[in-house]
């Protein structure tokens, strides 16, 4: 794929998405809305903070025994009737499932939201295939319908508006011109999608959370989509990364608990569906993907990031995301957890994306799984710029200014000349092209006199 | 008497020396004794939060070598306090001089509030003050209860403000979103960052903010720039200048 090969510029893409300020205040609104959401929800459970620890506690003990987990998960599954597969990467999970699909004759898959599929490219290799995949969660199938990569992994289509997808329906799917009433666009939606379900061979989900002691999986969405995709055809396809594993079906309420009241301030999803085994007569196969999780496993400073149940609370709360949109990550999970997976897998590429982020921590506080966010971000800079990855203008003013601050002497002078010029350049000179920060600011009023030199010469009491 | 020495982030020193001076009055209206070790440069962090650890590390050195014999060490900062506190360990890996450093460096605010045990502070501020928690001491100083987590709230640096004669608070939609300034951030990622502060800045306006305060001068500078950009009828001040009894410089004449 094309797009894999150019570098990610964020603070450019970003800079795209803000000049249409209009637009960019309508993302911001929008998300902010889901974040307020979440608020009330974590507010109302006085318990809140002890879950979330909770929760972290799971996470970190799975982890730290992943392997054993996962064995055990396979035997009980296996036991249930289900098949596991496992792929070290995404073109062999593409592969496996493509000859699951090609040994049923399968023609048309209706597949519910995964983000691990998107991670994986599997729509575009399926296609390559001749084989036709719906995907069925309706914010998938709008960015579907528009040829683009959802831009949030909850709520794909966050990104577009009620008149821009009325337009689209109209083209695709023959609406009336100018239709832009939510109620009628999802009727129409529904109706096309019920055709997909009721056509399909088979049906592809991903997986919420796999319970290694009982062998089933448990797939959540508010539309249902899941349950309709794989009701009828004989065919279940589910696909999973390996980091979706839990312990025991004791500890899945924790998680309920916590995974829809984070993602959009609901109590819980409308649908918690547990899969226990294949339908009668039908056939369900997992499919277990590693995909570069496993080198994150072996990494002190990363390990955490595998606690995240894709939630996109950290998306949601992000005042960078909610202002440069998802697009701007180039990545399938964007926003802060994306800033930390993506460059895991490919730093060149995604360089930048730890810097998008003022350091807020705001993540870090809303993250259900308790995961520190952004001093992962902050490692990342450490070792984005250990490898040699850093322009070489900052690395230069880095380098400059830590020259002169360890010596005082220097410091002393390059403070006065600063204060001097700030005081005296004309505004021609302080304002040019060069200084970015005076593009839409203006720069501190200068004293004549440092802190130091007004502290030396005061009155001593 | 205890003795502190005085943390003057390098910005501060150089561009807001009142923010200094302000300090310097409370702690010794609060019996302190200060000293202002002149060999003080800069925490690092612009280099640490850049990734080049590198360079950071010698300025990391110095620091614990300057202020490892004072009582206390007290910085008109949330952010430069964290780094020492919260981001020094990978420059000393348990060393112990920097252990009973870090134990003993504080922020202005939680100084007064948890050292000194400040309850309030005499004075009178007659004006509308919007108070903008600075990320580093609400989320890692905790200097306050941040909006996402759950539990009692508290709030050390408007618990001292409120004891003034006086003041009111603006009430935010968006009680501590980030302004946007970030260290290299605020140029790196430039035009998100100005969103951010004027999103900031509009929210004060909405609220009735004129005096725009916080914990951090680095998130003032920001604000500021954009606020005398506009031409905005908000003046900004640091929390220990208002906390000193520091008049408000009035506003230009085109607002009045």
């Amino acid at each position: 794929m094309a797009e894999e090969l150019t570098v990610v510029d964020h603070p450019r893409a970003a800079a795209k998405f803000v000049r249409d300020d209009a637009r960019a205040h309508w993302h911001d609104q929008a998300l902010w809305f889901v974040r307020v959401k979440r608020d009330r929800m974590a507010q109302s459970l006085p318990e809140w903070e002890t879950l979330r620890a909770k929760a972290a506690e799971i996470k970190a003990h799975t982890v730290g025994h992943l392997a054993e987990y996962l064995e055990q998960f396979e035997r009980q599954a296996t036991a249930l009737g289900a098949k596991v597969h496992w792929a070290a990467d995404a073109a062999e999970h593409n592969q496996i499932v493509l000859d699951i699909l090609q040994r049923h004759g399968v023609k048309q898959v209706a597949k519910s939201k995964s983000m691990l599929t998107e991670e994986c490219h599997l729509n575009p290799f399926l296609e390559r295939h001749g084989i036709t995949v719906v995907d069925t969660d309706l914010g998938e199938w709008i960015v579907q319908l528009r040829g683009e990569p959802p831009s949030h992994i909850v709520l794909p289509a966050i990104h577009i508006k009620k008149e821009e997808v009325g337009e689209l329906f109209h083209r695709k799917l023959g609406t009336e011109a100018g239709a832009t009433d939510p109620k009628y666009l999802t009727e129409a939606a529904r109706y096309k999608l019920r055709q997909v379900f009721l056509e399909s061979q088979a049906g592809i989900t991903g997986v919420n959370f796999a319970i290694a002691e009982t062998g089933g999986i448990v797939v959540c969405t508010n539309e249902g989509n899941a349950d309709l995709g794989v009701s009828l055809p004989k065919l279940h396809i589910a696909c999973m990364g390996i980091e979706k594993l839990i312990p025991r079906a004791a500890d899945l309420g924790v998680f309920l608990r916590l995974l829809a009241r984070s993602a959009t301030g609901q109590p819980i999803t409308t649908y918690s569906s547990h899969f226990h085994g294949p339908a009668p007569s039908g056939e369900l196969h997992i499919v277990l993907v590693d995909n570069g999780r496993s080198s994150i496993l072996g990494n002190d400073d990363y390990r955490r990031s595998l606690h995240c149940i894709r939630c996109g609370a950290c998306m949601n709360t992000c005042p960078v995301y909610r202002r440069s949109g998802g697009h701007s990550y180039g990545a399938t999970v964007p926003g802060p957890i994306g800033s930390i997976l993506n460059p895991a897998r490919d730093p060149g590429r995604y360089a930048t994306l730890p810097y998008a982020c003022s350091l807020c921590g705001s993540c870090t506080d809303v993250c259900p799984v308790k995961i520190n966010l952004h001093e992962q971000l902050l490692t990342w800079r450490r070792d984005i710029a250990a490898a040699g990855k850093l322009s070489w203008s900052k690395q230069a003013a880095m380098k400059a200014a830590a020259f002169v601050l360890a010596r005082p002497g220097l410091y002393r002078l390059a403070g006065k000349v600063a204060r001097f010029s700030l005081r005296h350049l004309p505004r021609l000179l302080l304002y040019g092209p060069w200084n970015p920060w005076g593009r839409q600011r203006e720069l501190p009023r200068a004293p004549r006199r440092s802190f130091r030199e007004q502290y030396a010469r005061r009155p001593k009491p | 008497m205890p003795r502190v020495g005085l943390f003057i982030p390098c910005y501060v020193d150089q561009f807001y020396p009142e923010v200094g001076l302000a300090t310097v009055d409370l702690l010794h209206r609060y019996g302190c004794d200060t000293d202002y070790p002149t060999a003080q440069t800069c925490c690092g962090q612009p280099m640490a939060n850049t990734g080049c650890v590198e360079q950071a590390a010698p300025l990391a050195r110095r620091f614990v070598e300057i202020f490892a014999q004072y009582d206390y060490v007290v910085c008109p900062s949330g952010s430069c306090t964290a780094m020492v506190r919260h981001h020094y360990e990978e420059y000393f890996h348990g060393d112990a001089t920097y252990a009973r450093l870090r134990e003993r460096v504080f922020e202005l605010t939680e100084f007064l509030v948890d050292v000194l045990g400040v309850q309030r502070v005499e004075g009178s501020f007659p004006y509308r003050v919007g108070l903008h928690q600075s990320c580093h001491g609400l989320r890692e100083l905790r200097l306050a209860r941040s909006s996402e987590t759950v539990g009692p709230a508290f709030n050390k640096t408007r618990q001292l403000l409120e004891s003034l004669d006086g003041i009111e608070f603006a009430e935010l939609t968006r009680p501590d979103e980030c302004c946007g300034f970030g260290g290299t951030f605020a140029v790196n990622e430039e035009a998100v960052s100005c969103m951010m502060g004027l999103d900031r800045v509009h929210d004060h306006l909405q609220a009735g903010t004129q005096v725009l305060t916080s914990n951090d001068m680095s998130c003032l500078m920001h604000l500021d720039g954009l606020i005398r950009r506009q031409g905005q009828p908000i003046r900004v001040m640091h929390v220990a200048e208002i906390l000193a009894g520091r008049a408000v410089e009035p506003l230009p004449k085109r607002h009045a």
